[in-house]
């Protein structure tokens, strides 16, 4: 149905692509046009390079680069990350001078560590009967049987099973042809017609643990092209991720047969996998422990605050952008609140 | 872009990896209509695409087009083992451009069109099992 000015969904099934329809509730069509209209001067295709701080050790502003490579200086009372795990830490790390030589924010020494994606496995099933295919949202259905700790599983916390529904035309072919399954020549076409709109499946998207040896640092050559020094990853599986991806090709794979698949496929971890980025800013009370409170102000600076993934202490086991945003949500209340004594 | 031996060969591959069907009434990836949308998409992966036809002519001891079809069957067959990453661009482009076409579409049962504005129509599940879930009490609390 219709929804606060956005049409009904009509099944087009290209939702991580963008929505032509209107209906999916994407930022730039719900916060931004709201922000706009309520006086947000919005600057896009610039770059951040550091934030700058005053003698007083607040920030002072963000020096960044327009689309020409131009430099330009925005003063700013407070000053408000939200570029995620990377860009968070990245530009926090660039931040460096006298006061704070490590870096912005980082008496605790925390800026860029802990790093966490999703480690994410891929299961889907070929079935004898027509299915779905390409047409309404991929990602339809979810499950939690998995999701919180049980020791017996061998694991600590869990993951989140997403069901989804099948490709289109083009993407049954690649994907067939790179997993064998699509010939070339004269069987091509009727080993096509096995795999198009016959197949269906899940991601269990599994909720990566903070680790400090998973990090964000400055890369110390590599720079883009204004110069800023390019943000290097460094990440490695945990074992306790592994087994949570090994759990979820058991458990899925049962579940598929069960729905009657002849033929299973799957990923774990999907090699094109990392595109939620948490934990190089974590939120905490303890300064030592943590980089921002527990309203999301930054310990060491009272006027620089950060409502991204970037505070995420645990990755949680689900998509993260609801839970940037409901923190996003509640860091602007709390600054609203105490506007009076915001900088105590 | 490409030379014209190179065009010739890539016609070649693109019709060994799909040919025509009298059975589901298709053409093959070589189709006039397809392989111009094959060489009109080439975009970005040209050079990929450029160095795949290189290694396949250089395999073929001149242009893959003019061997004889036992030979281009072994070719073919051993370049598929060996051609990487390269291929798979190439692969990808030929099906793209193959399964985006009109006739295809229909013979796979799609109506030939984007799927804005019309949209699809799809089977509808029984909600009845969200019942137990929407009659539980609130896992959240209210937002201030």
């Amino acid at each position: 149905m219709d929804y606060e000015g956005r049409a009904k969904c009509t099944n087009l099934g290209h939702c991580t692509s963008g929505c032509a329809q209107g209906a999916k509730a994407s930022t730039d069509i719900t916060y931004w046009p709201a922000a706009i209209r309520a006086g947000v001067e919005l600057h896009t295709r610039c770059r951040v390079r550091e934030i700058t701080t005053n003698e007083h050790g607040m920030a002072s502003g963000v020096v960044y680069y327009d689309a020409d490579g131009v430099e330009h200086f925005q003063p700013a009372e407070v000053v408000i990350l939200a570029c995620n795990a990377v860009g968070t830490a990245r530009i926090l790390l660039n931040s460096v001078s006298a006061r704070f030589p490590t870096g912005l924010a980082n008496s605790s020494g925390l800026v860029g560590k802990n790093l966490m994606f999703h480690p994410y496995a891929r299961i889907a099933g070929y079935f004898d009967e027509m299915l779905d295919g390409y047409r309404g949202p991929g990602n339809c259905i979810w499950s939690q049987e998995f999701y919180e700790t049980d020791q017996s599983r061998g694991f600590m916390r869990g993951y989140t099973f997403e069901f989804s529904r099948g490709q289109g035309p083009v993407m049954a072919a690649v994907d067939g042809m790179q997993t064998g399954r699509l010939p070339w020549g004269a069987e091509h076409h009727r080993a096509y017609r096995k795999l198009f709109c016959h197949r269906t499946g899940m991601v269990a998207i599994c909720e990566d643990l903070p680790e400090e040896h998973n990090t964000v640092t400055l890369d110390p050559v590599l720079k883009d092209t204004n110069g800023i020094p390019a943000p290097k990853i460094t990440y490695t599986l945990s074992a306790n991720s592994r087994r949570m991806l090994d759990h979820a090709v058991a458990r899925a794979s049962e579940i598929l047969r069960a729905a009657g698949a002849y033929d299973l496929w799957y990923e774990a971890p999907i090699p094109g996998g990392g595109w939620h980025l948490m934990g190089t800013a974590r939120m905490g009370t303890d300064p030592a422990r943590s980089v921002v409170n527990e309203w999301g102000r930054s310990h060491d600076v009272k006027n620089l605050f950060i409502v991204d993934g970037s505070i995420f202490v645990t990755s949680g086991g689900v998509n993260p952008t609801r839970t940037i945003q409901a923190l996003a949500l509640y860091i602007a209340d709390s600054i609203k609140q105490r506007l009076a004594t915001l900088f105590d | 872009m490409l030379s014209a031996d190179q065009c010739r060969s890539l016609r070649c591959l693109a019709e060994m990896m799909i040919p025509t069907s009298a059975d589901y009434g298709v053409p093959s990836a070589g189709d006039d209509a397809i392989f111009g949308d094959i060489l009109q998409s080439l975009g970005r992966d040209a050079g990929h695409v450029i160095a795949v036809l290189q290694t396949l002519d250089a395999m073929s001891g001149g242009p893959f087009a003019d061997l004889d079809p036992q030979r281009r069957d072994a070719i073919a067959a051993q370049f598929r083992e060996t051609g990487g990453e390269a291929l798979a661009y190439l692969t990808r482009i030929i099906l793209q451009c193959y399964y985006r076409d009109d006739r295809v579409m229909r013979s796979l049962g799609m109506e030939p069109r984007p799927p804005f504005p019309k949209g699809f129509e799809v089977e509808q599940g029984d909600w009845s099992l969200l019942d137990p879930v929407r009659a539980r009490p609130k896992l959240y609390r209210d937002a201030g």
